[in-house]
């Protein structure tokens, strides 16, 4: 049998080991996501846009108005007494209602982008149909090339949340079961370096990272032509980055907790203003002003924002540069801290 | 005589609790050395403080010659230490799990000779999870073995052992000792402290109240044999007779009956069946044993070293 290789190497080696010997963890850092990709890929697929569901009041010249919206291909309009037509309204199953008379009236909820979309449409229908004429003609272009799509946006997005997941997770519960095993304060028994012990959390994360960053582009790639525009090269420096700085916010985090119940909730806590804010499933511009210093500031945004510009727009390392070295310093001072305040018994 | 392990004046609160109370101990390099106590008497935390692993909050501790807080590398390079509880990674098998260890030392035995020495060879690819109560405990004294230690600590290394385990881990710690290795344990076996021990510090409250080989310490009761009976009708009054009993040095009443430390077991048994036959008292138990070191814990605490 070989002799034992360094403690790093053969503490990293363990820890590849313990994890791949987890089925669950296997399931979460791998199949998860994919599974995620498949379903929000699925739901938010590029289609026509769907006709919009109005009706028309009964009542004086009623039924020829709603046969001429219906006429529309964005329309589908149907003929209701009052009380049914507020009811579908009020229950969502009606955009808006048109109530006829002398001066028409739009019912709909101005909060909904539908009703707003339903009242700018019906109206132009009914004006044009009454014979009004637009001074200037327009054609459309549409967007439906790869790299525009939602999925485009989203695998990026899925990546960096599992960089994330995979690294808080899988580091916190390990270093928290073996603390509650007493195996921490037998490993301080011996003369092992604790620096030893903590950097092959990382070093087994790059690992994996490899392994996660494959499935999720791959499958991206094969389920939805969604390619990666910049190098290969890039994107597995930028994923490397993030990785690194998850493992080191994964070992801070677990630094001290003592029960599972407890690094959860401190994990939980930590994670969530990155699932929200950072822009995983939509563009974290849509928050107000004042708090994008505070998400510009968290280390999953600039990972995003890198992985979004190396995989759609093909931009360099050197355009990414400022993004990385926040993520990576979030990763240096959590490893530093850890190192300082960690319980090992 | 070196000394391998010395402290004095340890003190050591949790809170309110006094774990450790003005602890001195005294291991010489060579010997098997036995802290013997109930649970709870701060066994373990004094071997924690002697494992450099806990911090006194008053006391002098000196290890192979060097200091925690100074040379801990240096010590720790020379030690094997199992402690109390530790469960090894599950999914890491028996030779994953020695190798890890082994390299965090920078001499010490390879893999298979300390496989060898605690004869888990045969489970060497087997998951630690899969390992019965003996054999984990085996790997865990295996563990401390693979740097092959000067001085090794073993915290309660047999509690919750089958006879047959135990007596395997009794050969590994012979055998160690026997290569000229110091051995420091924690135990509340007695049997455990008087086969593996040269000398015992007999340990209550965080203090030691008796100090010895564990002949001397039962030499000290004044007598070598327990003799326990239980009669009906039972009567208060019946203790004076029996300290007048010849022979008896001691008597002393338990719920199962009543214990009289004799010298010459020959001598008093038939005068106390004499003596209780004239009484026309019904004996319904009699048994005798020699002496043991939880004979010398009771008559120093009245208490015995594990709750039953």
């Amino acid at each position: 049998m070989s002799r034992p290789l360094h403690p790093l190497w053969e503490l990293t080696r363990a820890r590849v080991l313990e994890f791949i010997r987890e089925p669950e963890a296997i399931f979460w850092v791998f199949i998860f996501p994919v599974l995620l990709a498949l379903g929000l890929g699925i739901a938010f697929r590029n289609r026509p846009a769907e006709s919009l569901r109005i009706a028309v009041q009964d009542g004086p010249g009623a039924a020829a108005l709603a046969a001429s919206l219906d006429t529309f291909p964005d329309l589908r309009a149907l003929l209701l007494p009052a009380d049914q037509a507020n009811n579908d309204l009020r229950s969502g199953k009606l955009t808006l209602v048109v109530v006829p008379g002398d001066s028409l009236t739009y019912v709909f909820d101005p909060t909904r982008d539908e009703g707003q979309l339903a009242r700018r449409v019906v109206d132009d229908a009914i004006q044009r149909a009454a014979g009004r004429l637009d001074p200037r003609t327009a054609g459309e272009r549409h967007l439906t090339e790869p790299g525009s799509r939602y999925i485009d946006f989203l695998i990026p997005g899925l990546l960096g949340l599992n960089l994330m997941g995979s690294g808080m997770w899988g580091i916190g519960f390990n270093i928290v079961q073996a603390r509650r095993k007493k195996l921490l304060k037998r490993l301080l028994a011996t003369p092992m370096r604790k620096s030893h012990f903590l950097l092959s959390y990382g070093l087994s994360r790059l690992i994996f990272m490899i392994l996660e960053l494959a499935a999720l582009v791959g499958f991206g790639w094969l389920a939805f032509d969604v390619r990666v525009h910049g190098s290969v090269l890039d994107l597995l420096v930028v994923s490397m980055v993030g990785a690194m700085s998850f493992a080191g916010l994964g070992l801070l985090t677990a630094s001290r907790a003592r029960t599972i119940e407890g690094v959860s909730g401190i994990m939980n806590f930590v994670m969530l203003p990155m699932w929200i804010f950072s822009g995983v499933f939509f563009s974290y511009a849509r928050f107000p002003d004042p708090l994008q210093p505070f998400i510009q500031a968290l280390p999953l945004t600039p990972l995003l924002d890198a992985l979004r510009s190396v995989m759609t727009d093909g931009a360099p390392l050197s355009a990414n540069l400022g993004r990385l070295a926040l993520a990576a310093a979030w990763g240096v001072v959590s490893f530093g801290a850890a190192l300082k305040i960690f319980r090992w018994n | 005589m070196q000394v391998a392990v010395s402290c004095s004046g340890l003190r050591k609160s949790y809170g309110d609790v006094v774990a450790v109370d003005g602890l001195d101990l005294e291991v010489c390099t060579g010997e098997c050395f036995g802290l013997l106590g109930p649970n709870g008497a701060g066994k373990t935390t004094t071997i924690e403080i002697l494992e450099g692993l806990l911090e006194p909050d008053a006391g002098d501790v000196e290890v192979l010659g060097m200091r925690w807080g100074t040379d801990d590398r240096a010590i720790r390079q020379r030690l094997g230490v199992q402690l109390q509880e530790t469960q090894l990674a599950e999914r890491l098998t028996v030779e994953e799990t020695l190798r890890i260890f082994r390299s965090f030392f920078d001499r010490g035995r390879s893999v298979d000779q300390v496989l060898r020495i605690v004869e888990l060879e045969e489970k060497r690819s087997a998951w630690v999870s899969r390992l019965s109560g003996g054999q984990q405990q085996r790997l865990a004294v295996a563990c401390a073995l693979v740097s092959e230690p000067h001085l090794l600590f073993l915290d309660e290394p047999t509690t919750g052992l089958d006879p047959q385990s135990r007596r395997q881990l009794w050969s590994l710690v012979l055998d160690f000792k026997a290569a000229g290795g110091t051995v420091l344990l924690t135990t509340h076996y007695m049997e455990e402290a008087e086969r593996l021990c040269d000398r015992v510090a007999i340990v209550d409250h965080g203090q030691v109240i008796a100090l010895g080989t564990p002949d001397e310490l039962i030499a000290k009761l004044g007598a070598e044999h327990v003799v326990e009976i239980a009669f009906q009708p039972d009567d208060p009054e019946v203790d004076d007779w029996l300290r007048r009993v010849d022979g008896v040095e001691n008597v002393r009443r338990e719920r199962r009956g009543i214990l009289l430390t004799v010298r010459e077991v020959h001598r008093t048994v038939p005068a106390l069946l004499a003596g209780l036959r004239d009484r026309s008292v019904e004996l319904s138990r009699l048994t005798t044993h020699h002496a043991t070191l939880e004979d010398v814990f009771v008559s120093l605490t009245g208490r015995h070293l594990r709750d039953e």
